[in-house]
């Protein structure tokens, strides 16, 4: 079986619709960002959450009101995954924050007489909050660092300014589905976005790859013919990859439970707009940074490759 | 054409059968188990295992079987409410020189264990418990330090008789000492520094005109004290642990102020957590009969007391000086008072503190002694986006009794409220004091439902993402796609087999890692398959096809997978928690998939189609 046997599609041809179409969202998201900002999960802001189990379908109101009488009057309620499961947020605030509070929760949500199941507590401080931001935000940039070197060593500075394009516009539109939609942004998601990094810079790698391999073998060939006829050769493979990617991703989102929601869907999105950005992004950057044969011929030693770097 | 020489056949059979055997053990269960161990330094052997089985034969319990290993008893169980039956009566059976703890045993046939296969260590999330990232609160770690030495310098010079005005913790930290005049203060400073080398001192002259040195502990000795308090509260909390009863607790420093403690199986957290963070000890001090409460009430505490209340709010007056503290209890057991019929705690006192305590109460026959309960809670709280650290202490007279006849290394306090207290503040004082305060910045628990939950709901994953996949690469490829899914089989075995090698934690975030890699792997091979087909399409021989494909496809495959391996190693150095058990199913999980997909699959290939004619190929 074969979906794309021989495609011969002029990708490069719209490069400009492409890369409007890509100005528009990266735009977009980094309005949602700044506008709305993330729902970051407790893992960041610091906080208490509870998932409790019911034998019934929980009343939602109930709990409400037990809590808005109690300290806890602006914890946020909602089911988790089914009507028995219910989690509890409950913000960090001042003189409250201690991990008494799960404790004082499960006392007070006793009372209403429901016979009831402490799932999961989690509690973050302040402290780990504020270092876990940080540290993610440093992960990203170690991670996008450590790849633009390596890509810089393997290839040539233009193909690692492309990469990276492709993997910036990856990330910031996957976060701004994120601040779009206002779901929880936790430490998997983060997980999920670094894995987008890997993920959407391997499918980026193949096409160079083949891009470099066709300069030597297409040589009166010009850049643009180059890069279509290697994205060409390499789409079908670029499909298959992602469906299979796709395939246990939406198993993981269907059956892996509401806890790896975030985590699946990211991914999903992410590999989404990884495939299209490897094509569209990455290659098109790469071009209008004016790469040519002569940037990969082995012979030539690329002296301003150093100081090219950002 | 496309041959493999004998040696690789073999190596690729003998990493497969590593691979099996070690990846084995897990296909077992568990079965609930109690671990029976000594809380101090008692001997398990037969005779243990002997009065654990009378006592269960008079309870009619039968467990499925005994082992002694490494100064434990394993007791295994056919389910778990025989498992928490026969916990109570092994206890009652033992007592409190043991620790019987609830455990899930993995039951690995014998023949697997003897060859060192284990299976996967499953994650607090998946087998439910407690996780708490404690803080070591290092300011009061020194501020005890410098505490220390005010009291060491006091009866330093006292001895040598040299006369100081006062001697104390100064505001800006360190500690100053004032003396009467230039010579005293030049004899003193000198017999300081001879006798502790460690500290920094400065004289001066100060402004009022008065003879002084500020002691202060040098940057070597302030890094020495932070590190005695960590070690010294690791081994505090470690003793805790121990009675609370936890099978198989992580207690492990992280970084230079933190510690980390997970307690398999623990649900009781609210005990745990009163228990692991309690700062609680004990001091005797004498009762101030001589001056007026109501004086120190109006703001006149005179100069040897101190002003206290008792847990009815009523106040009292204390000596300033300590008759004796808690660091020299050896032992603490909870029990009934004879007369009152109250809860009581029977104390032993080390040799040192039995010495202390009856030479102070000789001559305090027919007079009251107060035992002062000391808890020290910290947490950080958000004060205008800044998190700061508050500090309360609680201190209480939990009774004040009239010492009847001189005190010795054996005695009773009263006045608990509970039986419950009377326990916990047992088990306190038999564990040790912490050096320092600790204070819980993190804490995950997962209900035992909800782990069952998390292992049925990755495993589903698992298995229909792995199934779907199957499915789709036998009918995109045929023949190839049907080789590729040995190697996908492969990848999975090898990847859980050496999960389970470096005892590695697989938690929720890692079974999404193992369902991702099942997903990503299959890439190599499609590289592989793509060029093959593409060579194909050139009209080139089926040989010279496979021959090239690989070839071709092997620089990506390098780049790509190294790559994502830069960025999963980044989550693992990053990694906390939940991330790092991602990081690191999806690092093994491509390493793994490199060697099925590049090797393994071309080993099949040229298997099957190596050394013979061929017209066409099915891919």
């Amino acid at each position: 079986m074969e979906f794309l046997s021989k495609t011969n599609i002029d990708f490069m041809g719209k490069r400009k619709l492409a890369f409007t179409f890509s100005a528009v969202l990266v735009l977009l998201s980094i309005i949602f960002f700044f506008a709305r900002g993330l729902n970051y999960g407790i893992d960041f802001t610091g906080g208490t959450i509870v998932e409790i189990g019911y034998t019934q379908a929980a009343d939602l109101s109930r709990v409400r009101s037990v809590l808005i009488q109690s300290e806890f009057n602006d914890a946020i309620v909602q089911y988790y995954g089914s009507s028995t499961d219910v989690l509890v947020r409950i913000p960090p605030h001042e003189g409250l924050n201690s991990a008494d509070i799960s404790n004082k929760l499960i006392e007070l949500l006793s009372t209403t007489g429901d016979s009831i199941e402490i799932r999961r507590v989690e509690f973050v401080g302040p402290q780990v909050g504020d270092e876990l931001k940080e540290d993610g935000g440093l992960a990203m940039i170690y991670a996008l660092l450590g790849i633009l070197i390596y890509v810089a060593l393997r290839f040539q500075t233009k193909f690692s300014v492309g990469a990276i394009a492709a993997l910036a516009h990856d990330v910031i539109i996957t976060v701004g589905f994120f601040a779009l939609t206002q779901m929880n942004f936790d430490l998997t998601v983060l997980a999920a976005i670094l894995a987008v990094i890997g993920y959407s810079l391997n499918d980026t790698i193949v096409v160079f790859d083949r891009i470099r391999e066709n300069f030597h073998n297409l040589r009166k060939a010009a850049p643009v013919e180059v890069m279509n006829v290697s994205l060409n050769q390499t789409l079908s493979r670029t499909i298959m990859t992602g469906v299979t990617t796709l395939l246990v991703l939406l198993a993981l989102f269907f059956l892996g439970g509401e806890a790896l929601h975030g985590f699946s869907l990211a991914l999903i999105l992410g590999i989404l707009i990884g495939t299209y950005s490897s094509i569209y992004v990455a290659s098109p950057v790469a071009l209008a940074l004016g790469v040519s044969k002569l940037d990969l011929m082995p012979v030539v030693k690329e002296g301003a490759e150093v100081d090219n770097r950002p | 054409m496309n041959r493999y020489p004998l040696w690789k056949y073999i190596l690729i059979a003998i990493v497969i059968v590593i691979g099996l055997v070690y990846s084995l053990p897990n296909i077992y269960g568990s079965d609930p188990a109690l671990q029976i161990s000594s809380s101090r330094g008692a001997e398990i052997s037969e005779l243990t295992e002997l009065q654990v089985q009378i006592a269960f034969d008079e309870a009619g319990i039968k467990p499925e079987s005994y082992e002694i290993n490494q100064n434990s008893l394993l007791i295994r169980f056919r389910d778990e409410e025989t498992q928490l039956r026969a916990q109570d009566i092994a206890k009652s059976a033992l007592g409190r020189d043991y620790v019987v703890a609830l455990n899930l045993a993995p039951s690995t046939p014998g023949w697997l264990r003897n060859l060192g296969a284990e299976p996967m260590f499953l994650g607090l999330d998946l087998r439910g418990g407690v996780h708490f990232l404690m803080e070591v609160d290092m300011n009061t770690a020194i501020n005890k330090a410098e505490e220390r030495y005010v009291s060491d310098f006091r009866s330093l010079l006292r001895e040598n008789k040299i006369r100081y005005r006062t001697i104390g913790r100064a505001d800006q930290g360190g500690v100053l000492v004032r003396f009467q005049n230039s010579a005293e203060q030049e004899n003193g400073v000198k017999l300081i520094f001879k006798n502790y080398p460690e500290v920094q001192m400065e004289s001066s002259v100060s402004e009022a005109g008065e003879y002084q040195a500020i002691v202060t502990l040098s940057e070597q000795s302030i890094i020495e004290t932070r590190k005695n308090a960590l070690q010294q509260n690791i081994t505090t909390l470690r003793k805790r642990v121990n009675e609370l009863g936890v099978a198989e607790p992580v207690i492990q420093q992280q970084g230079d102020r933190r510690v980390v403690v997970e307690l398999p199986g623990v649900q009781d957290t609210a005990r745990a957590k009163d228990i692991l963070g309690a700062t609680a000890t004990l001091e005797f001090r004498m009762v101030d009969e001589v001056h007026s409460v109501q004086d120190a009430l109006d703001g006149r505490v005179p100069a040897g007391s101190l002003l206290y209340y008792d847990r009815d709010g009523m106040p009292i007056l204390l000596s300033r000086q300590v008759l004796l503290t808690g660091d020299h209890i050896i032992d603490a057991a909870s029990g009934i008072d004879q007369t009152s019929g109250g809860p009581n705690v029977s104390i032993t006192l080390d040799g040192k503190g039995a010495r202390i305590f009856s030479a102070g109460t000789r001559d305090e026959v027919g007079k009251r002694m107060a035992v002062v309960f000391i808890e020290t809670k910290t947490e950080t709280v958000m004060e205008d986006g800044v998190a700061v650290k508050k500090k309360e202490i609680v201190e209480e007279v939990i009774n004040a009794a009239t010492i009847r006849e001189q005190l010795g290394k054996r005695f009773q306090i009263t006045g608990l409220d509970s039986t419950q207290e009377a326990r916990n503040l047992a088990l306190l004082l038999r564990a040790g004091a912490l050096a320092a305060p600790i204070e819980i910045i993190e804490e995950r628990t997962v209900g035992p439902s909800l782990g069952q939950d998390n292992i049925k709901q990755g495993y589903e994953s698992v298995i229909i993402g792995f199934a779907l996949v199957l499915i789709f690469m036998a009918v995109y490829y045929k023949i190839f796609g049907m080789i590729a899914n040995v190697a996908l089989t492969l990848t999975v075995i090898l990847l859980v087999a050496l999960m389970s090698m470096l005892q590695a934690t697989l938690t929720m975030p890692g079974i999404a890692g193992i369902v991702l890699t099942v997903g990503m792997s299959v890439d190599a091979n499609v590289l592989i398959f793509e060029r093959i087909r593409e060579e194909l399409r050139n009209k080139n021989t089926p040989h010279a096809s496979i021959h090239a494909g690989f070839e071709k496809a092997f620089s990506s495959i390098a780049d790509a997978n190294i790559t994502t391996l830069i960025a999963a190693l980044v989550l693992f150095s990053f990694g906390t928690g939940p991330i790092k058990g991602f990081a690191v199913t999806l690092s093994l999980g491509i390493i793994c998939s490199m060697f099925t997909a590049i090797i393994v699959t071309r080993a099949i290939i040229n298997l099957l189609y190596g050394g013979r004619k061929l017209q066409k190929l099915l891919i």
